[in-house]
């Protein structure tokens, strides 16, 4: 029996039952767009946090003071051994490594800002002229903090773009003077629309010089310091020495967690990874379903044919040509499915980029060839037993039913 | 060219063992006009299903052109069912999505051959059997006569050694009947064999030789 002659009898099948191949379709394309949809959903997520991160900074190290971990005793054990304050003698001692390209300091604090009769609420960042870079921050206007010794400070600040527009409105801010708090500063420079990257807004901050912002918020500890590698393979090396220099520092103790920006982008993207694995084959499982209805559709088939099948036979077709026209079915009918998922799927996807274009959707490549293939395989699986049903139908029994 | 020696076919029927075909022996030649007739559960249909290589004997010989086909596997049966028999068959037995045409090529595309030659046989074989306007309909708009011509070109596709007709006019009025019948002599004129399974003796004496079963044993064997 030739290809074509197989699959135009199984177009012939398929076109004749309307109904039953509809269906058909719709279980399998519906199994195929899931998991399309889905894939893309995880993808998209994974992607948009990595986009996050990417617009922290590049290899970017966070020191944070106090140790996240515990050395297996209860929380309570450690009473009265707080961590000391990360301070900025800390910070500008990492500079003496050789892998460490900037460090940057870092205060938060909520501060009452005001400019004439107008006022807000406004996170007060204090650091050092670096954070520009670090951060990769551009500026819409004037200049960022000078540099200097980061001990002293001018009475100077940089304004995100919201605070500029709420205290000054149309006026030009540069030059003006606004208060924090019970202290002035004059406003040097205005931070470029950048919107939200992982929580904090850079368009409703105040940056003010780290000195003016110790005595703001009266404090010495530092949040955090935002240390920079000369470049992607030193990031290791950094961390290696940001945490031996603390360590020597705070009297042999380390109570500093130290954070890669590439450990932390490899943890999301595990959970993500595993996230969508996890609901990818949870929408494979109806795949699965779409195959047992297959299977089901063709032992009725199988009964239904019985007489076909028995004159196939007594006209010479041989077992192997009726398993065949069989599985050409199955496979015609889940290839139909697919396409008709994949097609849907896509249009799903599209949909959600319509809906959330912040959030860059993509089904990975691997589901775009796993779910039909899925499909399939789980089609041609499930038709094994009725085709070999009908071809080992005896032919006279076939033809004499009636 | 049929060669059945000592030919037995028993079922089962529940746990009873029953006899559809007691010791057998026919022999067929070319060109032969036959009819096999019997009341009915006499074994005339086993033995056309046997002759037909549909089933199988329990005990006996059976040599189609010079081959022992009794040993031969289901597939290989197959091969041959398609090479040398015709079948048309009391309820004509179609695939009833296909055209009368497309009926008529399933042999042919079972055996895989070429497109190019099939229509040319298909053609030559709607010419032959008056069916060039009915090509295209389905079996439910043809009527019972149209029904059993395009079976007798659907059994003649392959040009068969043999055509076996079970009960062939069995489910048509009288005249449609006597033209079916005047179709399959054509086939035999031509120089086709023909066995033909009836039980009306009117049919029988048409035939050249009337094979005469009772009990799953042949009884009388007449010829002209």
């Amino acid at each position: 029996m030739r290809v074509v002659d197989l699959l135009n009898f199984a177009w012939q099948v398929v076109r004749g039952s309307l109904a039953r191949t509809l269906l058909i379709l719709l279980a399998m394309g519906i199994g195929v767009a899931a998991v399309v949809m889905v894939t893309a959903l995880g993808e998209g997520a994974r992607l948009y946090v990595a986009n996050q991160f990417g617009s922290l900074g590049s290899n970017l190290i966070i020191v944070l003071p106090g140790r996240s971990e515990t050395a297996g005793a209860m929380p309570g054990v450690l009473v009265g051994k707080t961590p000391r304050d990360l301070t900025l003698e800390d910070a500008l001692a990492l500079k003496r490594s050789h892998a460490v390209r900037r460090v940057a300091p870092l205060i938060i604090g909520a501060g009452d800002v005001r400019a004439g009769a107008r006022s807000r609420e406004s996170p007060v960042l204090g650091s050092t002229a670096e954070l520009i870079d670090i951060r990769q921050m551009d500026m819409a206007q004037g200049s960022f903090l000078p540099e200097g010794d980061p001990r002293h400070s001018q009475p100077v600040c940089v304004i995100g773009a919201t605070v500029a527009s709420e205290l000054f409105g149309t006026r030009p801010a540069l030059g003006e003077w606004l208060r924090v708090g019970d202290r002035r500063f004059r406003v040097i420079g205005v931070l470029k629309i950048q919107g939200e990257s992982l929580g904090s807004n850079t368009d409703e901050i105040v940056i003010v010089p780290l000195a003016a912002a110790q005595a703001l918020f009266n404090t010495e500890a530092l949040f955090r310091i935002l240390v920079e590698a000369k470049s992607r393979d030193q990031i290791a090396d950094a961390k290696a020495d940001v945490e031996e220099i603390i360590r020597l520092r705070h009297e042999g103790e380390r109570d500093v967690t130290v954070i890669t920006q590439d450990a932390v982008l490899a943890t999301f993207d595990r959970i993500l990874n595993a996230l969508t694995l996890t609901v990818a084959s949870i929408a494979a499982i109806s795949l699965a379903v779409a195959g047992i209805l297959i299977m089901n559709v063709m032992l009725i088939a199988v009964t239904q044919r019985r007489r076909e099948i028995g004159l196939l036979k007594a006209l010479g077709a041989t077992g192997r040509q009726i398993r065949l026209v069989f599985f050409t079915e199955a496979v015609l009918l889940a290839s139909g499915g697919a396409a008709a998922g994949l097609a849907v799927g896509e249009l799903g996807r599209s949909l959600a980029v319509q809906l959330y274009p912040a959030i860059p959707f993509q089904a990975p490549w691997w589901a775009l060839v796993a779910a039909p293939a899925i499909a399939l395989i789980t089609a041609v699986l499930f038709t094994v037993a009725p085709a070999r049903r009908a071809a080992m139908l005896d032919p006279v029994q076939a033809l004499s039913r009636r | 060219m049929i060669r059945l020696s000592g030919i037995e076919r028993t079922f089962l029927v529940g746990s009873e063992e029953v006899h559809a075909l007691r010791a057998v022996s026919l022999e067929i030649a070319r060109g032969e006009y036959l009819s096999i007739m019997g009341p009915s559960g006499s074994g005339k249909s086993t033995l056309l299903n046997i002759v037909g290589l549909l089933d199988r004997p329990n005990a006996g010989i059976y040599e189609l052109d010079e081959r022992d086909v009794t040993a031969l596997t289901d597939d290989e049966l197959a091969r041959v069912r398609r090479e040398k028999i015709g079948f048309v068959f009391q309820f004509f037995h179609f695939v009833p999505r296909l055209t009368a045409v497309q009926n008529i090529e399933l042999p042919m595309i079972l055996a895989g051959i070429d497109p190019a030659e099939r229509r040319q046989r298909l053609a030559r074989l709607l010419a032959e059997y008056g069916l060039e306007e009915r090509a295209g309909h389905r079996p439910d708009q043809l009527s019972g006569g149209q029904c059993q011509r395009v079976a007798i070109a659907r059994a003649m596709s392959m040009g068969p050694t043999v055509i076996l007709a079970d009960e062939p006019t069995g489910n048509l009025d009288r005249h449609t009947g006597q033209e079916v019948l005047s179709v399959l002599e054509k086939v035999h004129h031509k120089g086709g064999t023909v066995v033909i399974v009836t039980h009306y003796p009117e049919i029988g004496a048409r035939s050249h030789r009337r094979l005469r079963m009772l009990d799953g044993a042949g009884v009388a064997d007449e010829r002209d």
